[in-house]
């Protein structure tokens, strides 16, 4: 992916994120996820029917990377059954740690291919992943 | 001033997060390694020359702490790993034997965590209850608001001297005399302000001091904790072992060293109480009011510039310590660090661990400049430029 369109996905996600308000709907699972060493802080509510993603919305303060990350992963993930999106996830985790990938299935989310050069934003890019891996988890357990 | 003293500073670096630690000058550097190359023995076991030296050095810094803060006795000065060891030896140590139920422990919302957590556990474990003293307009404490928050039920007021998001100083000799009226203690958190002023334990008359030597030019891992000496002689050790034992021979007969050894157990951190010493030198040798007085000076002379920028927010135009806290309008406070530091500018973004300001000030997260003596008008010139496009700040966050 070219720089230009990185950036232009980038800044089109933060400035107007997917799906950015909060629920109160019982159906939706709600997860908060922040970033340790700074002051993102997300709460990001998932919505699974018969195994498959039917919504997703997250609401909090976080920086560009973080909110577009997030509205690029919710973007990419509603409509997917839930091993569809645990594929999506450990393809970005591979991107971010630098190892093989397929790029076909990350789509708009390439636009940070090149941040694992950024170490101190690397953690932004990956935080809705580290929510939402939580709640997929959970949901095999139980 | 003394930039040329600074190793860093060669790097190019604009350093403004001051706040979170400083710079350290050659002579603290090289007196470090001195110790570690010339005479790396253990103190307290003056049994050959090397580590009487030790001794020597690891007590002269001791005084020489005692000087700089106008304490009475070289004994009231207890090395600590810093702030927030002081501060939890004192809350447990001290407070935890004699506190009650339903006491009343004054702090701020602004205080730093390492003033707020170890109080909250005095309220959960004894019953004692944290109250806020309400802050003015201006984030400020006022005598008045602390006479009004004090109750018969006050038993400790613990106040930074100076705050680190908003820089506000708090007339500490006056609350400390009021509050001792009223018998009630008072414990300064002093590590933004000792750094950047003058202390004088005694004209103060605070009864508990804690601070960092990494925020003085000294190095990490390395504080004091200051108390007066009845006080001190009533603060339980928290850690027992070699060094702060007299003797002992079963679990009924053991006995203590005086301070400040007994407050000191296991080998300390030698190298830092030493490096400690050496900072205080250096800080004692440009003069505690030159740096005070320069610091407002730059300050003045950012605020201006930052008055001039329509898309800074700025938080805290009153302030007495060389802070800024402010925000870039519509551009998240992370982004904005991401953006000067490609500049190599280092300035903080956060909610600076002051987690319960943010109910007082209205803002979650803001962009900090903490400014030292070795801070000049170009880094101000520099910073500026950069956050006076706020296009080119948007373009380049990323
Ligand atoms: C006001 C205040 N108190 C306490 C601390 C804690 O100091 P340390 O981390 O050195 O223990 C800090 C450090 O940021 C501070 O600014």
């Amino acid at each position: 992916m070219d720089e230009e369109l990185r950036r232009e996905l980038i800044m089109v996600h933060y400035k107007e994120p997917e799906h950015k308000y909060r629920t109160d709907d019982p159906n939706y699972q709600k997860v908060n996820t922040r970033n340790a060493s700074c002051i993102d802080n997300l709460d990001i509510y998932v919505k699974i029917k018969d195994h498959k993603i039917e919504d997703i919305c997250f609401d909090g303060e976080a920086c560009a990377i973080s909110t577009s990350s997030t509205s690029i992963m919710i973007h990419n993930l509603i409509g997917k059954t839930i091993e569809e999106a645990k594929n999506f996830i450990e393809n970005f985790e591979n991107m971010l740690e630098e190892k093989e990938y397929d790029e076909e299935i990350l789509k708009e989310a390439n636009a940070y291919n090149e941040i694992y050069k950024q170490g101190n934003r690397k953690h932004c890019a990956y935080l809705p992943y580290e929510g939402i891996k939580k709640v997929l988890n959970e949901i095999e357990e139980s | 001033m003394k930039q040329e003293e600074f190793p860093m500073l060669k790097e190019d670096y604009i350093y403004l997060d001051n706040g979170a630690t400083t710079l350290k000058p050659q002579c603290v550097i090289d007196k470090i390694k001195e110790y570690y190359e010339t005479y790396s023995a253990n103190a307290h076991r003056g049994d050959y020359d090397l580590s009487y030296k030790v001794n020597q050095e690891y007590e002269g810094a001791r005084e020489e702490i005692r000087k700089f803060i106008h304490a009475k006795e070289k004994e009231e000065v207890i090395f600590t790993s810093g702030t927030t060891e002081s501060l939890n030896m004192i809350a447990t140590g001290f407070f935890e034997k004699i506190i009650e139920p339903n006491d009343e422990i004054l702090i701020t919302k602004s205080e730093h965590a390492s003033n707020v957590l170890p109080w909250f556990r005095l309220q959960n474990k004894c019953g004692a209850v944290v109250k806020y003293i309400p802050l003015d307009e201006n984030h400020y404490v006022t005598l008045e608001e602390v006479k009004r928050a004090v109750t018969p039920q006050t038993k400790i007021i613990a106040l930074a001297g100076i705050t680190n998001v908003i820089g506000d100083e708090r007339p500490i000799k006056e609350i400390t005399k009021f509050a001792h009226e009223h018998n009630i203690f008072v414990v300064m958190d002093g590590a933004q302000s000792v750094p950047h002023r003058k202390t004088d334990v005694q004209d103060l008359d605070i009864d508990f001091l804690a601070f960092s030597g990494h925020k003085m030019c000294g190095p990490t891992g390395i504080g004091v904790l200051y108390g007066k000496r009845p006080l001190l002689e009533e603060l339980d050790p928290i850690n027992l072992g070699g060094g702060m034992n007299e003797s002992f021979d079963n679990p009924n007969e053991i006995y203590y060293k005086e301070l400040p050894h007994r407050l000191e157990a296991g080998t300390p951190n030698i190298a830092g109480a030493i490096g400690l010493g050496e900072a205080v030198r250096f800080l004692e040798s440009i003069g505690m009011e030159n740096i005070e007085t320069y610091e407002k000076n730059l300050r003045k002379y950012a605020i201006d510039k930052f008055l001039s920028i329509p898309h800074v927010d700025l938080l805290n135009l009153e302030a007495d310590g060389g802070i800024l806290a402010f925000n870039i309008d519509g551009i998240f406070s992370q982004d904005v660090a991401y953006y000067l530091n490609k500049y190599k500018i280092c300035v903080r973004a956060g909610n600076h661990c002051a987690k319960i300001l943010k109910s007082e000030v209205g803002v979650t997260n803001s962009l900090r400049v903490s400014l030292y003596f070795y801070n000049t008008e170009s880094d101000i010139d520099a910073l500026v430029e950069l956050l006076k496009d706020k296009g080119k700040i948007e373009k380049e966050m990323l």
